[in-house]
């Protein structure tokens, strides 16, 4: 497990500030700050439409802010897909930023070693045997090295779902964005893909995650984030926030998924 | 009532029916080929968010798709000259019309292949740093066009038996040599069905592809 890192005494890798998205007059966001230091993980856990998927869309502009700034490394990020002088593109943002989504979203037409490659090959013009390489050995890690040939409808949702982590993966990104990666999942699958989550944490991959898998989000997490209408509610250490909470709101959701 | 079936005198014309036929096979092919184009162009202007685009192709769809292709080339052949002045060639404006007319469906039909792909296809294309440009060519295109297929040859096969209306501004299709070959025989049961035997025999291949495409497709989807 990773160390809690102190972001105060580490650059951030990814930053946000005064984070605002609204829709028409919603506003589901309402300012949010977040700041990730390397090998941190912090985990994004509230009721739903509190935020927490459109907040982790917000960090790599799945989903364009409103109001707010969004930094990579420092450098702001700009509104255009290209770099922008010191504005980092949202493309660059992209290649450095992964992320994996709820349902997939792995490409039906392509096999599942092509899924993998794509990302390396088309975003990062790596050549064909290498881009192979790269991908033999993360599917290796996520267990379907075997499965390579086939097409994402023969997988099970589990099997998709690691796919997935690894063609985001693929990228070597230097930070992993994690929207509710087994919320789609039947439940004798969220195992398989945790476990590889788990993987990737003990290796110090730098992750946001937003679960509603709360013994998890303790387990792996180095800071947990309570959303809710919008704010951060809560912050603190997974102790603080899912193990002893004090705020009642927070007592009630968190009581709820403990079951 | 028993009738004498005289195909062989009909038949005599052979080379006008076939002269006729490939008439008609040259503007499907022609208007297939223009009809892509201004329907790349149309389904281009109506995905884009410049409003005025969309509203231009919107309204030359919806022209072109409620009034029937009769109108339209009656229209372009006696009237549009006279707004320009001058006249227009009668197959210069057949192969216009039908041009414009089928891509105003074949637009849709592109539209609809695109947008019912799923978002999240296109989420997951941008999300590993590809541009809208790359998500388009790798990843919606390929998807879509699959989907696109049955439709798009159901109206190229209705776009065949459109061209027939050609000859109501004497274009000289299979329809209006069979008109020409009644006209020197008296024969018009024979002459019509030849002219409807010939239609069969150049489609019916050409749906029984398209249902086993159809098919496969639906296998591997």
């Amino acid at each position: 497990m990773i160390t809690t890192a102190t972001p105060a005494t580490e650059a951030p890798i990814l930053e946000a500030r005064g984070l605002r998205k609204s829709y028409g007059v919603l506003d589901v966001l309402k300012g949010l700050d977040l700041s990730l230091a390397p090998g941190e993980i912090v985990a994004l856990i509230g009721p739903s439409g509190s935020g927490k998927s459109t907040f982790i869309r917000c960090l790599n502009r799945m989903e364009e802010p409103t109001g707010g700034v969004v930094k990579f490394r420092e450098r702001q990020v700009a509104d255009t897909f290209r770099d922008q002088g010191e504005r980092i593109g949202i493309g660059t943002l992209r290649r450095h930023v992964g992320m994996v989504f709820q349902h997939f979203n792995l490409f039906p037409h392509k096999t599942v070693l092509q899924n993998v490659t794509e990302g390396p090959m088309i975003v990062c013009k790596r050549s064909r045997k290498e881009a192979e390489e790269l991908a033999l050995d993360l599917l290796g890690q996520v267990g379907l090295a075997e499965k390579q040939a086939a097409y994402p409808n023969h997988l099970s949702g589990g099997q998709k779902q690691r796919v997935a982590i690894a063609r985001a993966l693929a990228m070597e990104p230097d930070v992993l964005l994690l929207d509710e990666v087994t919320s789609a999942l039947d439940p004798e699958l969220v195992g398989e893909v945790l476990e590889v989550i788990r993987k990737l944490a003990d290796k110090g991959m730098t992750m946001a995650i937003v679960t509603h898998e709360m013994a998890f989000a303790a387990e792996v997490s180095s800071r947990v984030l309570f959303l809710d209408g919008g704010v951060i509610a809560e912050t603190g250490t997974p102790n603080d926030v899912i193990l002893n909470p004090q705020n009642p709101r927070l007592q009630g959701f968190v009581a709820r998924f403990k079951g | 009532m028993t009738y004498n079936w005289d195909f062989q005198s009909v038949w005599q014309y052979y080379d006008l029916f076939l002269w006729g036929l490939w008439i008609s096979v040259v503007y499907t092919f022609g208007s297939v080929f223009f009809g892509i184009i201004i329907g790349f162009v149309t389904c281009a202007a109506r995905l884009s968010q410049w409003r005025v685009l969309n509203g231009i192709a919107r309204i030359y769809q919806e022209i072109f798709r409620c009034t029937p292709l009769l109108v339209q080339l009656l229209w372009f052949y006696y009237a549009f000259p006279l707004l320009v002045g001058g006249s227009i060639d009668n197959r210069v404006a057949a192969l216009l019309t039908l041009s414009l007319y089928v891509g105003a469906f074949y637009a849709e039909i592109f539209r609809g292949g695109i947008v019912s792909i799923d978002k999240g296809q296109r989420e997951a294309a941008a999300a590993i740093g590809m541009s809208p440009q790359q998500a388009m060519t790798r990843i919606i295109l390929p998807q879509a066009l699959k989907r696109m297929l049955p439709s798009f040859i159901n109206q190229s096969v209705i776009q065949f038996k459109n061209t027939s209306l050609v000859s109501v501004i004497s274009v000289a299709d299979l329809a209006y040599m069979a008109a020409v070959v009644n006209g020197q025989t008296y024969r018009p049961l024979e002459s019509y069905t030849v002219m409807a035997g010939l239609y069969i025999l150049m489609l019916l291949p050409i749906t029984q592809a398209a249902d086993w495409i159809e098919r496969r497709l639906r296998v591997s989807d």
